[in-house]
């Protein structure tokens, strides 16, 4: 493996020992000490040109439990502030001699292109309404520990649904390639105008009635409203958006037993999803983020550990 | 590459592994605070049959762990990435007695990243090494405590030692590589 661009790049033998290393890795977070050595001497850089929280911090703590040495540079407070040029940015911190970079770009398509670009791995952070490929690996991780955990077999045969802003969400067309792959049955609800465009090829149901599809479902995967990419009226108000595709605790207690609910944060509490949804005890918010470390680390070191052929 | 040679059979691999069992309880002068950690993979039926040994001489059940040593190797970027394996720790290493167990001792490399993982998971009171067959060609300062079997071998030589429940056999060879050091 030498750039993580989507999860279409992943071979079913890439994609099989990414998740069984997470696993292993895991593990190394319940230690005291939280150190493995196999990156010494590499050097990894988080390059943000769109906020982020848990997926800024959570590379930087993977790339550093594994002895890599880990900087952050966000547009805001470098040089593409200033009007440098995305290429320039990245033609500068290769220059420097880095060994991956991990970008979250607006422009769909941008860390591909990136890639091209430098001799350094790129990782796909988030680029613009594309690909999320380590958030999809971390929902997939995070689902199949919550079903060993609990004797529920692998995602073989489990329907999972993804409800609200599809037409925004990068989140979704990670997990729409990969948790096929694994066996799940992907159900998309929105309403009809956060479906965006083309969904009806892709190979999954699509439906705008939340009400029939939630009592069927083993995951609820709730995605955020993104406000700031709507510049327009998507739906008439939030209420009504609630009313229709909201998880509300009405909408909880029709969930099966068993059931579990995922979020990819940052959460709306109160819009697309409920407090008592976010807070339930089938609520996998928080072990998707312990997960999203593990599947990082575990990315870094099939990427940076071994003397991957130059591609 | 021509034919192997059986260094080991079932019968005398048994017998080495008592033998060997014996030796770590006289060393250790019982089983108090041991732990025996095999290095994957073959190392872990090793630590098992030891410990089913030490069972069967003094009664007492050992605590069998599965250490994983691939990220601390010192060749890991010369290589394709390897698959990682599973480290599983019984009980805390803290102030145990932990026992390593391999089947071949060679270059002494697997057992420094080793000693190592060991010092990322706790700190034992000693440490000590068994391996079924010492073949040289030490590369580190690193001797094992109990050894099975001595063998003196040429570089170009292989040492495999196959393990029923892994192999279907126990027994262990050694193979003549042509032209390969």
């Amino acid at each position: 493996m030498k750039h993580l661009l989507s999860i279409s790049d992943l071979t079913d033998a890439e994609l099989a020992m990414v998740l069984d290393t997470a696993e292993e890795m895991h593990d190394v977070q319940s230690r005291s000490i939280k150190k493995l050595p196999a990156l010494r001497g590499r050097t990894v850089v988080n390059l943000f040109f769109e906020d982020s929280t848990r997926t800024r911090s959570s590379f930087e703590l993977a790339a550093k439990w594994l002895s890599a040495d880990a900087i952050n540079v966000s547009a805001k407070g470098s040089s593409a502030s200033k009007g440098e040029s995305m290429k320039d940015t990245l033609l500068t911190l290769d220059a420097m001699g880095v060994d991956a970079i991990i970008m979250r770009h607006a422009g769909s398509g941008s860390v591909a292109q990136a890639a091209g670009w430098v001799r350094a791995s790129m990782v796909n952070a988030g680029d613009g309404m594309h690909e999320h490929p380590t958030q999809a690996l971390l929902d997939a991780h995070a689902m199949l520990r919550h079903f060993r955990k609990h004797e529920m077999g692998s995602l073989e045969g489990k329907r999972v649904a993804i409800t609200g802003d599809l037409l925004h969400s990068r989140v979704v067309r990670s997990n729409v390639l990969l948790l096929p792959r694994l066996g799940a049955h992907v159900t998309l609800v929105a309403p009809p105008t956060l479906l965006p465009s083309g969904v009806r090829s892709w190979g999954v149901e699509v439906t705008h009635d939340l009400d029939e599809v939630l009592p069927e479902v083993d995951v609820a995967m709730m995605l955020r409203v993104q406000r700031e990419r709507m510049h327009g009226g998507y739906f008439p108000s939030e209420r009504e958006y609630i009313a229709g595709y909201g998880l509300t605790a009405a909408r909880l207690s029709r969930l099966k037993e068993g059931a579990v609910i995922a979020h990819p944060g940052p959460m709306n509490r109160g819009l697309e999803i409920s407090s008592d949804a976010a807070d339930s005890a089938g609520s996998l918010v928080l072990d998707q983020v312990s997960a999203g470390v593990a599947v990082r680390m575990s990315i870094l070191y099939h990427l940076l550990a071994g003397n991957t052929p130059e591609s | 590459m021509s034919e192997p040679t059986t260094v080991l059979s079932a019968e005398e691999m048994s017998r080495a592994i008592r033998r060997m069992s014996h030796e770590l309880l006289e060393l250790d002068a019982g089983a108090d605070d041991v732990v025996l950690l095999g290095i994957i993979t073959r190392g872990v039926p090793l630590a098992h049959r030891v410990a089913a040994a030490i069972a069967d001489a003094e009664g007492t059940s050992v605590p069998v762990g599965e250490l994983d040593i691939t990220m601390y190797r010192d060749d890991l970027r010369d290589n394709p990435t390897r698959p990682v394996g599973r480290t599983v720790i019984p009980r805390s290493l803290d102030d145990a007695v932990v026992v390593l167990v391999d089947d071949v001792l060679n270059s002494g490399r697997t057992v420094q990243a080793a000693l190592h993982a060991i010092a990322d998971l706790g700190r034992p009171r000693r440490i000590q090494l068994m391996v079924l067959v010492d073949r040289g060609h030490r590369e580190l300062p690193i001797q094992a405590d109990v050894v099975g079997k001595d063998l003196p071998t040429s570089r170009s030589e292989r040492v495999r030692v196959h393990v029923a429940e892994l192999d279907g056999v126990d027994e262990v060879l050694i193979e003549r590589t042509e032209g390969r050091a």
